[in-house]
Parts: C-alpha cells; structure tokens; sequence
C-alpha cells in the first residue's frame, strides 16, 4: 500500500473550548468536511467513503445524504474508544482506495462536547455492574485515572523523572504560541508555571492533560493516481497501522505488558510498511491524552530506550525548527485543541506542504501516533513525493 | 459520617450474570477469582470462557487476601461530585500470587499521602456497606 493513496484536502472548523462550539455537532461535522473538499479542490458529492473512529456520532449515511453523495460505497468505524483509531481511520480509507472498494473517501471526528457528555468526568449514576464495578468503587473512572497507574510502573522501572513529561508539555505549549488556532495561544507555559500547577492524579498535573474541546476535522484521501490533480503538494501514506499486543483489551488492568502505550507489535509493522526508521522522520506528532503515554509512544516507535528517557526528554529537541525531534508542532492536544488527535494528522500534512506554523524544513518524513494506551491505537507516515 | 474509605454517593456495584459469586464472596469475607477447571489456569475480570485453553468450565476459587502492589496511583482531583471533598486517596493495582498473578483494583488503606512502596506485600480487608440497598461490599488493601 506504500504510496498508493494521498491525503489531498485537509479541513478543521474554528476549535472551541468544551461546550463553546455554536453548532452542533452535526453540523461540526459538515463544515470540516466541505472546508476539506474545497482545500482538495474536489466536490463533495463525489465523496464515495467515510472512515472514522471513537463511535464518531456522526453516521455515514445522514452524512451522504446530508451533503448529497452520489453513492456510498464505504461507510467505515474503528472499532475502540479514546484517540487510538484516528491513524486507523487512515489506514482504512487507504486500503479501501487501494483496494478498489472507494475511490474519494473522507477522515473525520466531530465532537461537541456540550451537546454530548464529556470524557473527562465519572459515570453519573447510582449503580454499576460488569467490568466497570471493578473499579469505580474505588474512585477510579476517568481516562487520566485509568492510565497514571500504567505511567507510573513505567517510571518505576525505568527511573524516569518527572522532568520528562514537563518538557513534552513545554513543548507543545511554546508551538501553541505560534499557532493562532490554538485554544491556549497567548497563554504560555514555563517550567515554574507547570511545576506550581495541581495535581490531578499523580503523575499528571493539570499541563500533563489534554484539553476538551468542541470542533471537528476531516482530511480527503483519493488515489496516488488522481494525486496529482490536486492543487496541494500531495501527502502519500507510506504506512498506516492499527491493532495491539497479546490481550491488550484484558479486564481491569490485566493485561500482561502493562506498563506500555500499546505500539511494540505495531511500531515495527509501521516502519516495514513505510520504508523508513525512526532516524528518517523529519517531525512527529504524538497524541498526548496525557504527557506519559507520549513518553512510552516515542520509547515504543524507536526514538529512545527507556533508560535513555531522562536525557532524550528536553524541551530543546522537540521545537522546531531547530530541534532534531520536533514534536506537536501545532501545540497538539495540550495546546491547540482536542480534537481527538485527529488534528494531530492534519498538522502532519501542514509539515509536508510547508503550511505549518512551526515549519520544519523540508519535512519530508511526517509522522503520527493516535492515542497511545488504549486499544486498538494506530500511528502513520505520511510522505512527500521525494520519499515515492 | 461513615468510616469508609471513600465518601458515599459514587455508583454502587452490582452483579451482573457473570460475576455474582464474586459479590457474593465479599459480602462473607471471602476472596473468589475466575479459575479454569479444566487447564486451572486464572483470569480476572471473568470471562465466559477460559483464555488460556477455551473451556467454558469456569468456577469461582476461593483466593487468600493476600498480594503485592503492582503499581498505584494518587488521585486528586475529583472527577465525580461525590468526591468534590475528599481529597487525595490512593488506588493500587494488586497482583494475587495465589491466583496466578491476576491483578485487581482497590484502595490502599491509611495515610493518603503516603509514600506506595511498588512490590510491597498488602493484606486485604473487607468493607461492607450495610446501609447499601442493596447492600456491597468492597475489598481494600493495607501494607503487611
């Protein structure tokens, strides 16, 4: 599949804090997909495929009919919560084009959070049964809660300090500045500032979380063929991959390699499919639900050992330019907004057609990781035409 | 004012088909864990079949309350209004060595700020919430 299919429009609505958003979600949804039509130049009747992920609301069909598509051919859902399905729903897409299932298929996620419930709170009701009755009794139930315990034996056993998830936040903060979109520009982060915030489940203090927000992005993917065509330099899908280890969905915390982002059985599938090593990424976006499970994302793809994470995480690699690792360029999750992750993949092609606000020089190399720790995740490579 | 862990008002288990007898154990002070009878293989949470060797001849084996933390973690902030005056508390993953290393979830009793020694022995004690209906009880842990 290297090569064969290419993002070629890419669109996001104005993102809104939690509850802020004036449409709903519905509607989110539309406008991200057209804004991604009219940056690939294409119609949006012609949109034969929708893939997304994270039981996306947002149904196929009322979509097609919404937006008047002349056939539905694929109509596609990552199974598994959280961000983890956002390289997947690419991955999909490319290999329904490539497999001649569709031919013009759409990536979306659309939240409004105020119109719907929000992640980030505990399930509100007198009762519970089944595997939830095993730990929210405990106080354990949100998504920050269910994964510090896996952060936390990974420190353990590899003596990572704190100063490592700082400088993952610092980063995304500083990129944040340059990036008007961004829900937290003008509002910058130091190390002070980070250290003197709260805790909201140890390790994590409130800058080790990502945001919640309303808003919703889309990107338009077609063949190698018809790539050509478009008016944007083309971003060619050199790998896209899903999944996770031996019994990564076991019940209450049981799975048997714990202390992980759930990428060592995918990583090395990613790197054979795309061609590439870790040494030839130019710039890295990596979903921060929270600042650890970057840390085990970028451990898991190869950029380090977990005994070299204390020296590999400083906040000077990870800016761009000039940073030899560039990480969330558009201030990612914690910064610029949570659209769960997939905002994360556009900033990816941003860096290949040179769009970003945080440039890195002749990007041509793109990754992403989607929503480390969970099950199933996903991360992809997009490439330039110089990588073909 | 109750002399339980947590502060009351978060949802309250219930058993669902699966997982009665595990319920039903807490309430008499009794650890029950998932175990195969055919291979004798353990699993927690409890599945319809075993994922060790497919049987569906499960049982409920009565386990010691004994067991080693695994990791932990140290909540703050309140994400259920219940809660909202707490303060911090600490979750712990336990690891069962008489079940075949399965790990469950509870708190860990005493100080809250307390520092959580990973690979520490915990015993178990049993909290009954008799004012419950209906009434549950929980398992917490407590360092040996």
């Amino acid at each position: 599949m290297r090569g064969q299919v290419a993002v070629v429009g890419v669109g996001e609505t104005e993102y809104y804090k939690r509850g802020e958003a004036p449409d709903a979600e519905f509607k989110l949804a539309l406008k991200a997909i057209l804004a991604a039509c009219e940056d690939a130049g294409i119609d949006a009747k012609d949109i034969d495929g929708f893939a997304s992920y994270s039981n996306d609301r947002s149904d196929p069909s009322r979509l097609a009919a919404a937006l008047g598509c002349k056939e539905l051919r694929f109509s596609n859902m990552q199974w598994g919560g959280g961000g983890g399905g956002g390289s997947g729903a690419i991955a999909n897409a490319a290999a329904a084009i490539h497999a001649g299932l569709a031919e013009t298929v759409v990536v979306f996620r659309a939240l409004a959070q105020g119109q719907f419930g929000r992640f980030g709170q505990g399930p509100q009701r007198n009762t519970i049964a089944g595997e939830m009755a095993y730990t929210v009794p405990y106080g354990l139930m949100s998504p920050a809660q269910m994964f510090a315990m896996k952060v936390v034996r990974f420190m353990h056993d590899h003596g990572v300090e704190h100063s490592a998830l700082r400088a993952i936040s610092l980063a995304c903060y500083e990129h944040a500045q340059r990036n008007p979109r961004a829900v937290m520009y003008g509002r910058p982060l130091d190390e002070a500032k980070y250290d003197a915030s709260r805790w909201i489940v140890e390790p994590f203090r409130l800058y080790d979380c990502c945001q919640e927000n309303d808003g919703a992005a889309a990107m338009i993917l077609v063949s190698a063929e018809r790539a050509g065509a478009s008016p944007h330099k083309p971003c060619y899908v050199l790998g896209a991959v899903a999944g996770s280890h031996y019994r990564a969905g076991a019940s209450v915390h049981n799975t048997p390699d714990y202390a992980s982002s759930t990428f060592k059985t995918l990583a090395p599938r990613l790197y054979a499919m795309a061609g590439v090593t870790a040494k030839d990424v130019d710039v890295l976006q990596s979903y921060e639900n929270f600042t650890g499970g970057v840390m085990m994302s970028l451990v898991e793809h190869g950029f380090c050992a977990p005994e070299q994470v204390n020296d590999f995480f400083v906040k000077e690699r990870f800016l761009a330019p000039q940073g030899d690792l560039p990480l969330n360029t558009s201030g990612g999750n914690l910064a610029e907004c949570y659209m769960h992750g997939l905002g994360l993949n556009i900033e990816a092609v941003r860096q290949i057609r040179g769009q970003s606000s945080s440039q890195v020089a002749d990007a041509d190399v793109s990754m992403v990781i989607s929503g480390p720790m969970v099950t199933p995740v996903s991360s992809c490579i997009l490439g330039s035409e110089a990588t073909l | 004012m109750t002399d339980y862990y947590l502060r009351p008002g978060l949802p309250q288990p219930v058993a669902a088909g699966l997982d009665a007898p595990y319920w039903q154990g807490l309430r008499e002070n009794r650890l029950l864990i998932q175990q195969c009878a055919a291979c004798g293989g353990w699993q927690w949470g409890p599945e319809w079949v075993c994922h060790h060797c497919l049987s569906d001849q499960l049982h409920f084996a009565e386990v010691p309350a004994e067991g080693i933390i695994y990791s932990y973690e140290r909540v703050w902030h309140p994400v259920h209004p219940a809660l909202a005056e707490q303060g911090a508390y600490i979750v712990v993953l336990v690891t069962l060595p008489h079940a075949g290393d399965v790990r469950v979830v509870g708190n860990l009793l005493g100080d809250p700020e307390q520092t959580v020694p990973i690979g520490a022995r915990v015993v178990g004690e049993f909290e009954h919430h008799e004012d419950a209906d209906p009434p549950f009880s929980l398992l917490h842990w407590r360092i040996a």
